[in-house]
């Protein structure tokens, strides 16, 4: 065969291949976790990513979590040795593969050097990168919300299901309270029996046990010898006569016993309105994400939880994962909220049983805005709770300086005044998780 | 990890021959290994490689946001490792014709790997058998030394990117210098230029003097010569005498320098310390050059693996699949760096330049767009010429010499930037520049860099050891630098000062205002940062850093 007519040959099946073969012309799916990414850098792409598929490997959380008590342990020492500590802890994770949020303890750490920093003009905000393709100069090629938005992108989107947050919380809670030494609570009063048990060595056994109760087995060992005739006289009693029998010795065993504990009652209220989109809503609810972890932690799990959301009106919600990912636009009533307390307080009657804590997260928007409703609903609130701590994250973009409820609860002298109820804590939108647990203590510390 | 099984590992040899025919050149072993998820987990902390020594930061998630490949330099997930014999790593699922596609591409690594220059110091070992042993010193002083190993290896991390590689380089045997310094060499390369009244016409005028007692007589051209100098410094001939005993001075990089004069580690009870921390320095070293050739390394692998793949029958019945792959690697993104993309065009684009003879003068001379384009000399040099690309470039050099105004005309590159849109709230990324000038400054400006800090020995007063960093218009990460200066101090003994450059604010009033980015047009010249640059020292003493500004 002619080389041309082989060529030929070939090209004809090539495109038979393509018309009826299996492959597919349309573009591969673009994956998610590209998109609103930074575009790719000189040392970014890797063989084993690009040319096999082999994506890095990430280590399964449980192992990370295994480990992080003897991590800790070790960061305990560093500060022994004198050496500032490195581990790095409550970092959020949610792997959103199957459509269930989860909140996991990363330990995260970084090793420092002596390295090159960007300099970078902070009015400008430019960096420059790479391109190709068409295009004449200065002209704008494409554009990038700078708050992620549509489905997926972190809270405020998403479906309902459940939420996993409870198995994790609790050793996020205990790693917050050794790691940062965030303060112990007071009790308020044991009021209810839980179903937890202490074991203590309270019940008895005869024969065999832990301990031996040496009064009982005595008492046992007269009655024993009264009975079998051993002990004609009470007045002049003979020991060394006695019988004992294996089954007199009377020993102590541990058992359960029910204790009594302190509890919580946590209200976590947030704003969801239009203006909490993105960023203000991840750090309310990250934090909010801590304090429960917290609190969970410091009342053995004895905490119970209600949700409530508000933009104008307020509503209850029943678990976390709702709290966590709802969003709808519009106004903004923080009363609404607080009225919603106090009404579910009254009418459950909770303040005799529980201690009850409020957290309220907001962007600082209130329609409301010399707080002439707000201010009384939370005096009321103050009149029962141990502590109410507001999170206000404000916009590093926005013009006002100052939201207006931090303003109205600074001019109430509130804040003065029981500074031992009251807690506000203002963060900026770009808050990281150091100032997040920072924030924790200011809100929560006696 | 398993080895891969007979018949792909026959496919790798059926390549390696025909890669050898194409030019390349490696050794004959090679270990091809299967790795599972698990693998890569136990594999990708230890930088791939399987012997690396144990540290606990390892089982942790480090954070990369702040610095990435600046803190680790280490081209941390490859497929190919630098070692003898070279390992790569498969899918265990790979079709055949893909991994005959891959095989081509490693084959290219370890060709660079074994012939590029800047991997001299690693071609005389096996650096995963090292690793080993390193890793069965390091694991015996901990159940001695118990957790003070590990404070160790982090103290010496923390300044293990600056290490001296190109001095490493330098004193290689073959490095292309003479170790042994004669008494002219001595002359012309030391005493001269240290006199107190050193000038430049003096210096030629010595130069001149030289050669002329060398027309006169060739024999004793070098007596006559130093006669006249003894004549007029005496003392040259004993500052000569105590060179020559004492050899050329060696520069030290920092970690040698501690290691060498640390008050602290040289104590009988701390000697240890210093094999840690040379295991420390010697792992850094071994990865020095990979950093430093990325596109050069994937440019010419991808290059190799398009122009063998495309000649083997065995891609037939698999070109779309193959067109489909090789495009996920080496497509130009819209906006985005792509070492594979930007390294295999820039190989073919100077192939052919050389190939038509387009790399003289004569060419360069021609202004005429059309005469330009039909020049062509035939030369055959171009697969020569890349080949000597491949042996003595780094990626620095590759990058600024090559790439031209007809290279990113060619590929349609332009510099992107990316800027606020405060109206919409968008990040707007556009066209900013095609020029090649910028272009180049661009790529060159993000790659990989360390900062290049010495010690001063003359300013090491009372125990102190002072490090300089020589500014390069970038300051150092600030939040990092009190914990690094904590570990050199330890492994010091002393107090540690640096010296760097930071930017000041003049005027912290202006700051405040923030100002709504133009839109839609052109900037002009990057701005000059608000404040300016001062030098600044930062002295560690007793784990207290303070911050003094000193001039």
């Amino acid at each position: 065969m002619a080389p041309d007519t082989d060529q030929t040959a070939r090209t004809e099946r090539l495109r038979r291949e393509e018309r009826e073969g299996p492959q597919q012309h349309h573009l591969p799916p673009r994956e998610q976790a590209r998109v609103g990414r930074q575009p790719p850098d000189v040392y970014s792409l890797n063989d084993l990513d690009v040319l096999q598929g082999i994506p890095p490997a990430t280590p399964p959380y449980t192992t990370c979590l295994q480990s992080i008590d003897e991590l800790l342990a070790r960061d305990r020492q560093r500060a022994k040795d004198g050496f500032p500590r490195k581990i790095r802890v409550g970092r959020m994770i949610k792997p959103g593969t199957r459509g269930k949020e989860k909140v996991v303890v990363v330990p995260t750490t970084v090793e420092e050097k002596l390295i090159h920093d960007q300099v970078r003009d902070p009015q400008e905000e430019e960096q420059t990168s790479g391109g190709s393709g068409e295009g004449e100069p200065g002209e704008v090629i494409g554009e990038q919300p700078v708050r992620p938005s549509g489905a997926g992108s972190g809270p405020g989107q998403g479906e309902g299901g459940e939420h996993e947050v409870e198995s994790s919380a609790y050793d996020l809670g205990r790693v917050l309270t050794e790691q940062f030494e965030l303060p112990n609570l007071k009790d308020k009063g044991k009021k209810r029996s839980m179903t937890r048990y202490t074991y203590q060595l309270t019940d008895r056994h005869p024969g065999q046990g832990q301990l031996l109760d040496k009064k009982a087995t005595l008492r046992r060992i007269v009655e024993t010898n009264i009975h079998l005739g051993n002990l004609p006289d009470p007045d002049r009693i003979d020991p060394s006569a006695f019988l004992i029998s294996p089954r007199d010795k009377i020993y102590r065993v541990l058992s359960p016993e029910k204790d009594f504990e302190s509890q919580a009652l946590v209200f976590f209220l947030r704003d969801y309105s239009g203006s909490m989109e993105g960023k203000p809503t991840e750090i309310v609810v990250t934090q909010h994400v801590l304090i429960y972890s917290w609190l969970l932690y410091q009342y053995a799990r004895q905490v119970e939880t209600r949700f409530i959301l508000h933009d104008t009106e307020a509503r209850e919600v029943e678990d976390f994962y709702t709290y966590y990912n709802s969003s709808v636009a519009g106004g903004t009533q923080v009363s609404s909220a607080f009225r919603l307390v106090n009404e579910i307080v009254t009418a459950e009657n909770l303040a005799r049983d529980y201690n009850i804590y409020v957290f309220h997260g907001t962007d600082g928007d209130d329609w409301d805005t010399t707080g002439a409703k707000t201010i009384p609903e939370l005096e009321t609130m103050l009149g029962y709770a141990s502590r109410v701590g507001f999170s206000v994250v404000e916009r590093s973009l926005s013009m006002t300086r100052g939201s207006e409820v931090s303003r109205y609860l600074k001019q109430s002298g509130l804040l003065e005044a029981k500074p031992d109820l009251l807690r506000m804590d203002v963060l900026n939108e770009d808050a990281d998780e150091t100032r997040l647990i920072e924030g924790i203590r200011s809100l929560i510390s006696e | 990890m398993e080895l891969i099984d007979q018949h792909t590992k026959s496919i790798m040899e059926g390549c390696k021959e025909r890669a050898r025919d194409a030019g390349l050149c490696f050794e004959d072993e090679t270990l091809e290994y299967i790795v599972t998820n698990r693998d890569l987990l136990e594999l990708s902390p230890k930088l791939m490689i399987p012997n690396l020594y144990d540290y606990w930061v390892h089982d942790v998630e480090v954070l990369k946001e702040k610095g990435k490949y600046e803190l680790y330099p280490s081209n941390p997930y490859e497929t190919v490792i630098n070692t003898r014999p070279a390992i790569s790593y498969y899918n265990d699922n790979n079709p055949d014709w893909l991994n005959v596609m891959i095989f081509y591409h490693v084959l290219a690594h370890i060709d660079m790997f074994q012939n590029n220059i800047f991997f001299r110091h690693t071609w005389d070992y096996d650096f995963n058998g090292q690793a080993l042993s390193d890793k069965r010193v390091i694991a015996r002083l901990r159940s001695e030394k118990g957790r003070w190993v590990d404070y160790i290896i982090e103290f010496a991390r923390g300044i293990d990117n600056l290490v001296g590689f190109h001095d490493t380089l330098a004193r290689m045997p073959d490095g292309g210098r003479t170790t042994t310094t004669s008494k002219l060499d001595y002359y012309f390369d030391i005493f001269l230029q240290q006199h107190s009244a050193f000038k430049i016409s003096h210096y030629i005028a010595e130069v001149e003097r030289y050669n002329q007692c060398r027309r006169q007589n060739p024999q004793t051209a070098e007596d006559a010569f130093f006669a006249e100098i003894e004549r007029q410094h005496p003392e040259f001939q004993a500052l000569y005498q105590k060179y020559a005993e004492r050899g050329p001075e060696r520069s030290l990089d920092p970690i040698e320098h501690i290691m060498k004069h640390s008050p602290f580690l040289n104590r009988e009870a701390h000697q240890w310390m210093k094999t840690v921390i040379q295991v420390v320095r010697l792992t850094s070293l071994f990865f020095q050059p990979q950093i430093r050739t990325k596109i050069l390394h994937e440019g010419w692998a991808s290059y190799w693996h398009e122009k063998m793949f495309m000649q083997d029958d065995r891609i037939q019945g698999h070109e779309v699949e193959y067109a489909r792959v090789n495009a996920g690697v080496t497509a130009l993104p819209r906006v985005g760096m792509n070492p594979y993309a930007l390294g295999m065009r820039l190989f073919q684009h100077i192939e052919e330049m050389a190939a038509k003879g387009k790399r003289s003068f004569a060419y360069q001379r021609i202004r005429d767009a059309r005469r330009r384009a039909r020049y062509d000399q035939q030369t055959g040099a171009g697969q020569a010429f890349i080949f000597d690309v491949r042996t003595h470039y780094c990626d620095f050099m590759f990058i600024n010499q090559f790439i031209d105004q007809e290279f990113v005309d060619r590929h349609r590159l332009f510099v992107a930037g990316k800027r606020l849109n405060r109206q919409r709230m968008t990040w707007e990324y556009y066209v900013q520049s095609r020029d090649a000038e910028r272009y180049r400054q661009m790529v060159v400006d993000s790659l990989y860099h360390p900062p290049h800090v010495t010690v001063d020995p003359q300013r090491n007063e009372n125990g102190r050891l002072y490090l300089i960093h020589h500014f390069e218009g970038k300051p150092l990460v600030r939040d990092f630098i009190a914990n690094t200066l904590l570990g050199v101090e330890y492994l010091w003994g002393h107090p540690v000062c640096l010296e760097t450059s930071e930017l000041v604010p003049t005027s912290p009033k202006e700051e405040a205002q923030p100002q709504v980015a133009p839109t839609g047009q052109l900037p002009e010249a990057p701005r000059q940062p608000a404040g300016e640059w001062r030098r600044v020292r930062y002295t560690m003493e007793k784990r207290q850093l303070s911050r003094e500004i000193i001039d």
